[in-house]
């Protein structure tokens, strides 16, 4: 998982390495200090010349200078490597999201993958952070430590012996109960602000039914939860302190009495005053780091779960692949289903469609009735190869699509989604989205035949009229308009319109579908629709229910045999009621 | 559209005038625990400063008595001191346990108490409010901004206190040592308040902007990740990946710069109290050596056993001065996100006069008695201000509108002498383009926005004087945008009437014709929903809604294009639901299907928020008129 991820380190290793390298140097001499410090100390206090007092101070000095400059170096390079690394996990991640089928995307979900690229990364590059400057700096620091305080120190050392194990002992505790009770707090913290999220998207409901006090109750209910929970993880770790504490109380006073003892009892041989400040010192250093290692350590699981959810996209393979040796033209915009039948997942009891035989010839229009989730969208998403088949095989211009280039036939194939999408941007730039070449002259025109032209000249700003994200200033029709004029620069051999105008009105509609007639006749166009009146001119009309086409033929003919398409018609014309 | 939270540090007084609010507000919620806290903290700081005396001393016995070798006769005076020692640091420790355990149950709870206040006063802002902030931004306060208070709470603040209570201790404990020492190290303190000011600064403008850009990068991804089947069926990738990446670049330089003015800070207070510690100590071989009269507080002559222990200090000094400047970023951030919190607690709450309230009647002897039994049956109850009696006026449903103009912002009116009149159980339908003004004529109804007094009654009363949520109650909504809870299916229905049976329930869904599918799903009723209902589809969702509104069985409904997602042949199917849910009540009906206003008393046809055409069905096709128009198909309905 962590080999997955550093694999995006690329050219943020070299800061990454010399950050480690710096944090190695910056340690060695932190370790040094207390050392020469003690000689300082000692000369001072032995009275020697003041020549000779100068000696150590200046190398002590330096030694300040070069542990700022290494420290200082490593805080740069640390933050330009780690800061890095997010940048190209990131871009990683979405790159990785890119390559990503249908079916993928709808395995992992929209919000789920923003959380991702978004909180996940910003846990990953602190705790990355983290690591290179303090993984290695900690345990060096405590080894160095523990070398030169046993060097100085000899026999004092041993204050070490004692101390350690128990604040190392203490310190395992509190991680190993503070971790699960953090783990539960977080998801308990993203549940709580979801729900917060869907009071806030719903206020209108709840204002509608004067639902304000219940909302209040149910959000005091679960913020009172997270309290509970979260002061029982904050209490564990707030022993931390009080238990470095009294390791350093223990240390010193230990260091104090028996210092003082060795210093009387051998005249000042063996030890003198300023090795026990320097052991004091490195007492502090001992335990200071011990306790950043363990906070190293739960920083690392905490941010685990996200390291997890980032190698999970990382290491998903699309589960829709160019061929080997693809084709890169398709020739006509004939269409075949060859006793095709799909299935979401493996595990679904149900085929979404299953038993389809069609043909429709290259310029045809076919029009798809059918209620709610009968399959209608499911069939026309196989033909651009957004799933593929899992039974039987669809053929474009007379070949499999599975043996296309991915790209000419998204290419050849447009599809105007049901739950399409306009981006913030101008019109001009999204319908770009078409083709990226296309001549104002060209988008004007798809703009006319989408019956899109003259509300968008209507606009003060025309064609360079701003698009708010998910498009919330057009209206719904006109939005639709946009997105089948977006499909049609593409200049597809096949048309599919998933459910496109169903805001907009009948005359429209009409007037679209006739400019399709007169102007893409080559074009093969399937249009999926509730208004009888969208399809009623196709060549040929399609009845699905269940995931199978249950009949087919034109109006004439479904008018005398099929009594669904009768009851439709009839529901739709009754009194000459349409939608408007 | 909306208008995004301004992030910017531009208004600092604002910002640190909000800390002092965040700081008052704890104390006023834990008037014995917080000055507790704060108590332990200096004491603990403090009973921390003493000991190095004590340290001194041990020290001066062994400086004293070591060339003598005599450990028998040292030991009694060491251990005396370390007796002490040992009892202060006793002291400091429980002294310690206790405020890290009163702080981490504090923090928590004052968090918890704070979102709270900020939701409640949340629920009772007008719509406006919602209208005019960016969902993503009203989030953030519950998120970032009340993270950035936890860490001021939990950290930021006990340090400050700690350390400047260190400080200072150290600090006339170094007075009593030596006042020309003492001088030394002011110079150093110098230094380390402008590096703070300098690289602390830095590092807080760059974390602000780090917050933006994350901002930034977030709504481009929410962006992206919802259009990526658009993306894939426009062969778009390669257009998405380059636009994403330069946000990502420009993420990447603010969050370079924040990290490493903030990784900088460290190494050089670090240093500079090293360096500190250096000068210190040769002054102090000169002074020895020199033999300079000591000038202190304790006025004790200069001696190695001062010097050790100041140096001491001195390091203590720095590292807590150290400590000081590590908190400067919190406090700015915090500082900013306490601003925003407070920003939202203190929006104005919608306003809500209203004093007539619906209650329970029963009749007795043909006068209506009010009661707290469930007698399904409801009145007004309507005290006069005038002469203080109570009258209690039956609720039946009866909505009139007179001459209502209305604007949502001044000088941009969308709604002209609207006159609208619906007597118990009629079905009065709105037709009009999108933003012709219909759904901006319910919203005066419920009051999500209100109007001039006396315009719209309802039975006869004055609806600003009616308690809006009593009103509400009176009034069941179903929106085009149906919004269900993370919850089951049973208990998104029991949302329109909390003490709605089991039964009740059920027998609404059956109404609304949504039994069907329900009984069909993995656990039927008790099935949960996520994702405002992503797991259904959004016809199956206006079930539920409407099923919703028919639990709360109110004399007056309010269809906002309620069935617009259901296919034709399934309406065909609710349809006798719908009519049945219909039945005696006063419905206004909102549809883009005109067959689904096609049976309406009344129709109004709206165009830029004027009723251009009224009359039955038959009527108005007999006018021949935009509404004919719009039924033959020949004008466009936006």
């Amino acid at each position: 998982m962590i080999k997955t991820m550093l694999k995006s380190l690329r050219e943020f290793r070299k800061p990454t390495i010399l950050t480690l390298v710096l944090m190695v140097a910056e340690v060695l001499i932190d370790v040094l200090i207390p050392f020469y410090t003690a000689d300082l100390v000692n000369s001072v206090k032995a009275g020697v010349p003041m020549n000779e007092v100068i000696g150590p101070g200046l190398i002590l000095v330096v030694m300040a200078i070069l542990s700022l400059i290494f420290g200082g170096a490593a805080g740069v390079t640390g933050a330009h490597a780690s800061a890095g690394f997010a940048r190209n996990l990131r871009g990683d991640l979405f790159k990785r999201i890119q390559t990503f089928s249908f079916e993928n995307i709808d395995h992992f979900s929209a919000p789920s993958l923003v959380t991702r690229l978004t909180t996940d990364i910003q846990y990953v590059q602190m705790a990355f952070m983290m690591s290179i400057r303090l993984a290695v700096r900690s345990p060096l620091m405590f080894l160095f430590s523990v070398i030169m305080a046993f060097i100085m120190g000899g026999a004092l050392a041993m204050a070490f012996v004692i101390v350690i194990p128990i604040l190392a002992l203490g310190l395992i505790f509190v991680a190993k109960k503070a971790m699960p009770a953090f783990r539960s707090v977080f998801s308990k913290y993203d549940r709580m602000n979801e729900s917060v999220e869907e009071n806030v998207r719903a206020m209108r409901v709840v204002k509608g039914f004067a639902r304000e006090p219940f909302e209040k109750k149910k959000f005091a209910a679960a913020s009172d939860n997270i309290r509970r929970d979260f002061t029982y993880a904050e209490r564990i770790v707030a022993l931390n302190g009080p238990l470095m504490q009294l390791c350093l109380y223990l240390n010193m006073v230990f260091i104090l009495y028996v210092g003082s003892r060795m210093i009387i009892s051998s005249g000042g041989s063996t030890i003198d005053v300023g090795q026990i400040a320097a052991m004091m010192t490195y007492g502090v250093q001992i335990l200071m780091s011990l306790m950043m290692i363990s906070m190293i350590y739960v920083m690392l699981t905490i941010s685990l779960e996200s390291m997890r959810r980032i190698a999970e996209v990382l290491s998903t393979e699309a589960s829709l692949k160019n061929p080997p040796s693809p084709l890169t033209e398709v020739p006509d915009g004939s269409i075949d289903f060859e006793n095709v039948s799909f299935k979401y997942s493996v595990d679904a009891p149900r085929c979404a469609v299953e038993g389809i035989n069609l043909h429709i010839p290259s310029g045809a229009t076919v029009g798809i009735l059918g209620g709610t989730g009968t399959g209608k969208s499911t069939l026309i998403q196989l033909i651009p190869r957004l799933y593929d088949a899992t039974g039987g095989r669809v053929l474009v211009g007379g070949s499999d699509v599975r043996d296309y280039d991915l790209k000419t036939l998204r290419d050849a194939v447009s599809v105007v989604l049901q739950k399409n999408m306009l981006f913030s941007g101008t019109i001009r730039s999204n319908l770009r989205w078409g083709d990226a070449d296309a001549t104002d002259a060209e988008i004007e025109e798809a703009c006319r035949l989408a019956q899109a032209d003259e509300f968008i000249r209507a606009f003060p700003d025309g064609y360079d009229t701003r698009i708010e994200q998910g498009g919330t200033n057009v209206s719904g029709g006109q939005r639709q308009r946009l997105c089948i004029a977006r499909a049609l620069l593409k200049k597809p051999k096949i048309l599919i319109l998933d459910d496109s105008t169903s805001a907009v009105d009948t005359r429209t509609d009409a007037l679209i579908r006739q400019g399709f007639r007169s102007y893409l006749p080559d074009t093969t166009k399937i249009i999926i629709a509730q208004r009888v009146a969208s399809v009623q001119d196709a060549d040929l009309i399609l009845i699905m229910e269940n995931g199978r086409i249950v009949a087919s033929g034109t109006d004439e003919t479904l008018l005398k045999d099929c009594a669904i398409y009768r009851e439709i018609v009839e529901q739709q014309t009754k009194g000459g009621g349409e939608d408007a | 559209m909306h208008k995004t939270a301004n992030r910017s540090p531009s208004d600092l007084s604002k910002n640190f005038s909000s800390l002092g609010r965040v700081i008052r507000k704890l104390f006023s919620y834990y008037p014995r625990l917080a000055p507790l806290t704060v108590f332990c903290i200096l004491f603990s700081a403090v009973v921390s400063a003493i000991p190095s005396l004590f340290v001194q001393k041990v020290l001066a016995v062994v400086e004293e008595l070591f060339v003598s070798r005599d450990w028998e006769a040292a030991r009694p005076v060491i251990v005396h001191y370390l007796l002490i020692l040992v009892s202060l640091y006793l002291l400091s420790l429980i002294a310690m346990t206790l405020y890290t355990q009163i702080m981490a149950f504090m923090t928590q709870g004052f968090l918890d108490k704070l979102r709270r206040e900020m939701f409640d006063g949340m629920q009772e802002l007008p719509l406006r409010y919602f209208d005019t902030h960016a969902h993503g931004d009203i989030m953030s306060h519950y998120t970032n901004d009340i993270d950035t208070l936890r860490q001021l709470v939990s950290q930021a603040l006990p340090n400050l206190i700690q350390s400047g209570a260190i400080v200072l201790a150290v600090f006339a404990v170094m007075l009593w040592f030596s006042l020309w020492l003492t001088l030394v190290l002011v110079l150093g303190i110098v230094a380390m308040f402008y590096t703070t000011k300098f690289v602390g600064g830095g590092s807080a403008r760059y974390f602000m902007r780090q917050q933006e850009a994350t901002g930034t990068m977030e709504g481009m991804a929410q962006e992206l990740m919802s259009g990526q089947k658009v993306i894939k069926v426009f062969n778009h990738e390669q257009e998405s990946i380059a636009d994403f990446e330069k946000a990502n670049d420009e993420l990447f330089e603010v969050s370079r710069k924040a990290n490493t003015y903030a990784s900088l800070l460290g190494p050089i207070m670090a240093n500079i109290g090293n360096l500190l510690y250096v000068v210190l100590a040769l002054v102090g071989g000169v002074f020895l050596l020199s033999g300079i009269r000591n000038v202190s507080l304790s006025g004790l002559p200069f001696s190695i056993s001062i010097l050790v222990p100041f140096l001491n200090m001195a390091k203590q000094f720095t590292g807590n001065v150290n400590n000081l400047s590590q908190q400067f970023n919190a406090i700015v951030m915090a500082g900013a996100g306490a601003a925003r919190v407070f920003s939202l607690i203190d929006e104005a709450p919608e306003t809500d006069d209203g004093y007539v309230t619906l209650v329970n009647v029963r009749e007795e002897n043909g006068v209506l008695v009010e009661t707290e039994e469930r007698t399904r049956h409801w009145a007004w109850r309507h005290p006069h201000t005038a002469d203080g009696a109570v009258t209690y006026t039956p609720l039946r449903g009866d909505v009139r509108m007179v001459d209502v103009d209305f604007a949502y912002e001044e000088d941009k009116p969308v709604l002209f002498d609207i006159s609208v009149y619906a007597e118990p159980g009629q079905k009065v339908a709105f037709v009009g383009a999108t933003g012709a003004g219909k759904t901006t004529i319910t919203n005066l109804i419920n009051r999500f926005y209100d109007i001039a007094d006396g315009k719209i009654r309802y039975d006869g009363i004055n609806v600003n004087k009616i308690k809006k949520a009593d009103l509400r109650r009176s009034l069941g909504l179903v929106l085009q945008d149906t919004h269900l809870f993370t919850d089951t299916v049973l208990e998104n229905i029991r949302y329109g009437r909390l003490d709605a049976t089991d039964e009740e329930c059920i027998r609404a869904a059956r109404l609304a014709g949504a039994d069907d599918f329900i009984t069909r799903l993995p656990q039927g009723y008790q099935t949960e929903l996520v994702g405002d209902g992503a797991n259904l589809s959004q016809g199956q969702r206006q079930l539920i809604a409407i099923a919703r509104a028919a639990v709360a069985d109110p004399p007056v409904m309010i269809l906002d294009e309620a069935t617009s997602s259901i296919d034709t042949r399934t309406e065909a199917i609710v349809q006798r639901g719908m009519d049945k849910l219909m039945e005696k009540r006063t419905v206004f009906v909102i549809a883009h299907r005109l067959s689904t206003v096609r049976n309406a008393d009344v129709i109004m046809v709206l165009d830029h928020g004027r009723i251009i055409e009224r009359g039955s069905h038959a009527q108005l096709i007999a006018e021949k008129g935009t509404y004919y128009r719009l039924y033959t198909g020949a004008f466009e309905l936006e």
